[in-house]
């Protein structure tokens, strides 16, 4: 359950903004995360639900990437 | 359940409950040979000449949508189903069937748009019906075209002719009229910047090839049911499978995008201006190349191969190294939320 | 597609499942409990890059699979009131009834619409006020608040003619039920991670406490999956049970505070049926005393029946993962996509359907 994907705030007037993915853009409810302009958001249903963490998503990428280059050593790093 | 002692919208969506309902209803009142093969559209001789025969309605809504309307769809739809099957599209009709209350204007546009779709398909539309009906019965308006084409000698395509070894071509991106429809769809609420229908005559870019190239197997618009729909047909009317992978079908971004937000898979998507060939593996490098000069081809890409093994399956293998089986649906997709 | 792309890497995909298939030293079964989860472990075909040896079921957190016949029943009785229109999400419009679904009653003439935010209903609601608009609101806890907050709004707005008709339900009582389920063996949870966006990663704590099962909250893309798998094998082979979060990019230990207060503010926690396992202790909600004037139920007059489920149909036992769906002797022969029997086959998530659809083997 919960079909929702990362869309970035390109519009935002109060609790309501506008949020864009691939060039489809979307009304949203800002009620639930304190997003501004530029930000990213998991959006479920016509909601933001969650802010998207970005400093939080490249140390996930770093992390596996590193996670890799230990246990495979001879295989260089994966970049 | 629904579908049973009642028709519901899935027996019209192109998928297997339509499949059922025209072998459990028609086919059987209707014994005719050439009806039970089921193509784009019938072959028949009349005299010395041997002749393709189409028919398609038309029931979208609404009935303007970014880059095409029902009457430019209407008319080329109906070219379609004539030209992939190797004829040369010649003279179409027209049946409208209008509700009460349709603006003038409205009409008249539609009807300009199918003029100039005419004009650029190059076929002529030389008979047609008007009905009025009820407000409520009709949408606006609902149209039924059919076509006929002369289909010269030599032209043989049909998937009894495909073969373990040919690959798999699609002319260009896949959903774009599907989710253009979709789109304009204001209970949806969703924007597209750029996306419209590929709705567009294809006789001229298939003629280019058919003339071109010998090893042409099979050809097919994947309208309702996408391109899913069309490669599942083929691996059940031969002993063979159809393998596609993921990273090479075409697909544009904002498609994609509107697939992921509402939980859709872009390959059960309408196309109202592809073309799904398979041919002979030694050509379709070249014919791509071909299709690609061409601006209705201009994505086309060789999307995979047919093999003997395990017969009757399509399977897609992943773009991250994996595979899933490919099936038919029973109706439209709906937007999920999970 | 920023934040998603990075997760399908094949290279990084390639590496976790050796990874994994390294780290296993020993028969391994995991519980996926979403269905979202479900689904996009078939579409991207995961179940390829993962060694024989380690198991994955597919748990109840399909929200279609586990709503009980007798809401459906219910829905279908409130779309013949007068003057009713109905707004469903797509998810609902094709499961079975005791007689019919919604797509049939549609095909009778009920006004059924199909919406992807409970917002859509509400502004079809004050477009038309000629119409009783009824919204179903199922869901987990990813979905209740945007139900909720509807509720509010439709209060704040002094709206007549809005109603809902609840079936929401929450994860982690049916997560305890589960392994209360002696039948059921399960080493290793992979969370719902939308779920855990709203919950917070602390919500499957008690989980882990109390029967020593570890739980990763995973988020839905190939990379994700496939680490969150590798977690929990570690975790079992090291016999170290903990939550750990691989979701942290939307994923907090404390979860949304502004989504679930609006969830407290209007529903209250009661005992749920769940379709196939039964009455779950406080694992469903119902509008408050506050918000009860916006309950379908209560204002149309109408009752939720307890429905027996189908004879023969074992949605039930592959909902609580003791079967797989070839095991259910209705699986493929009778009960298939177009003509579905259970949920589990109706759902485009459930695991009857994801398993016709991409594997039938």
């Amino acid at each position: 359950m919960c079909l929702a994907v990362p869309m970035k705030i390109v519009e935002r007037e109060g609790q309501r903004g506008v949020a864009e993915l691939e060039g489809v853009t979307r009304e949203v409810a800002l009620h639930f995360v304190d997003a501004q302009v530029g930000d990213y958001v998991l959006v479920h249903a016509g909601f933001a639900i969650q802010k998207v963490d970005e400093e939080s998503a490249l140390e996930t990428i770093e992390l596996f990437r590193e996670m890799m280059a230990e246990e495979f050593p001879d295989e260089g790093r994966t970049s | 359940m629904g579908g049973d002692d009642k028709i519901i919208l899935a027996h019209g969506s192109g998928g297997k409950l339509t499949r059922r309902l025209v072998s459990d209803t028609f086919l059987k009142k209707f014994a005719h040979p050439v009806l039970a093969e089921l193509d784009d559209s019938a072959r028949v001789e009349m005299g010395a000449n041997r002749i393709c025969f189409t028919t398609d309605s038309y029931v979208v809504k609404p009935l303007f949508f970014p880059g095409s309307d029902i009457g430019k769809l209407a008319v080329y739809g109906t070219v379609n189903d004539l030209a992939v099957m190797g004829a040369e599209p010649l003279y179409i009709s027209c049946g409208l069937i209008i509700e009460e209350g349709l603006e003038r204007d409205i009409l008249e546009r539609v009807v300009e748009s199918m003029a100039q779709a005419c004009e650029i398909a190059r076929v002529s539309l030389v008979t047609g019906d008007t009905k009025v009906v009820e407000s409520g019965g009709a949408d606006g308006l609902f149209i039924n075209t059919s076509g006929v084409g002369l289909l010269p000698e030599g032209n043989e395509f049909g998937v009894e002719r495909i073969s373990a070894g040919d690959r798999v071509i699609i002319s260009g991106t896949i959903g774009d009229h599907a989710i253009a429809v979709l789109a304009a769809r204001e209970d949806l609420g969703l924007k597209l910047s750029e996306l419209k229908s590929d709705c567009a005559p294809l006789n001229h870019l298939i003629n280019r090839v058919v003339q071109q190239f010998d090893g042409i197997k099979f050809m097919r618009d994947p309208t309702r049911g996408g391109l899913a729909t069309v490669l599942c047909e083929i691996a059940e009317s031969a002993p063979i499978s159809v393998h596609i992978r993921e990273e090479t079908i075409p697909i544009r971004r904002e498609v994609n995008g509107i697939c992921e937000i509402l939980g859709f898979d872009p390959l059960y998507l309408a196309n109202e201006g592809k073309v799904v060939m398979v041919v002979a593996s030694s050509i379709a490098d070249e014919l791509c190349d071909v299709l690609r000069s061409d601006e209705l081809g201009k994505d086309a890409a060789v999307i995979g191969e047919v093999s003997s093994d395990s017969p009757g399956d399509v399977v897609l293998h992943t773009a991250i190294g994996g595979s899933r089986l490919v099936t038919m649906l029973a109706g439209d997709q709906l937007p999920r939320i999970c | 597609m920023k934040h998603v792309e990075e997760y399908r890497r094949k290279d990084l995909v390639t590496k976790l499942a050796r990874q994994i298939d390294a780290k296993l030293d020993r028969p391994v079964t995991l519980m996926e409990v979403c269905g979202t989860h479900t689904m996009a472990i078939h579409r991207h075909g995961l179940p390829d890059l993962l060694p024989p040896e380690l198991k994955l079921l597919s748990g109840p957190g399909c929200p279609v699979c586990v709503t009980p016949t007798g809401f459906i029943d219910a829905a279908i009785e409130l779309s013949q009131k007068e003057n009713v229109t109905l707004a469903t999400f797509g998810d609902l419009v094709r499961v079975p009834g005791s007689t019919t679904s919604l797509e049939g009653r549609k095909a009778e003439g009920a006004d059924v619409v199909t919406v992807y935010s409970p917002l859509d209903a509400l502004a079809a609601a004050e477009k038309r006020p000629d119409r009783n608009l009824i919204f179903l609101a199922v869901g987990f806890e990813t979905t209740a608040p945007t139900g909720a907050l509807v509720v509010q709004e439709a209060r704040n707005r002094g709206l007549q003619n809005f109603a809902v008709l609840v079936g929401n339900k929450l994860v982690p009582p049916a997560l305890r039920a589960l392994l209360q389920d002696e039948a059921v063996k399960i080493d290793g949870f992979i969370c719902p991670g939308h779920v855990g966006t709203i919950i917070g990663a602390k919500a499957y704590e008690p989980i882990v406490r109390e029967f020593g099962v570890p739980c990763v909250v995973a988020g839905f893309e190939p990379v994700d999956i496939l680490a969150a798998i590798l977690w929990l094998v570690e975790m079992v082979v090291s016999d170290e049970p903990e939550v750990r979060n691989a979701y942290e990019r939307v994923v907090t230990w404390e979860g949304n505070h502004a989504a679930m207060d609006c969830m407290n503010e209007v529903f209250e926690v009661e005992d749920s049926l769940w379709r196939g396992l039964g009455v779950i202790p406080a694992s469903g909600l119902r509008l408050n005393d506050t918000y009860r004037e916006f309950d379908a139920a209560a204002r149309f007059d109408v009752v939720m029946h307890e429905v027996p489920d189908t004879s023969g149909c074992r949605c039930g036992d592959v909902l609580r993962g003791a079967i797989e769906p070839t095991e259910c002797p209705l699986f493929a022969v009778r009960c298939t996509p177009e003509s579905p029997v259970g949920p589990c086959m109706v759902s485009s998530e459930g695991t009857c359907a994801a398993f016709y659809k991409y594997r039938r083997e």
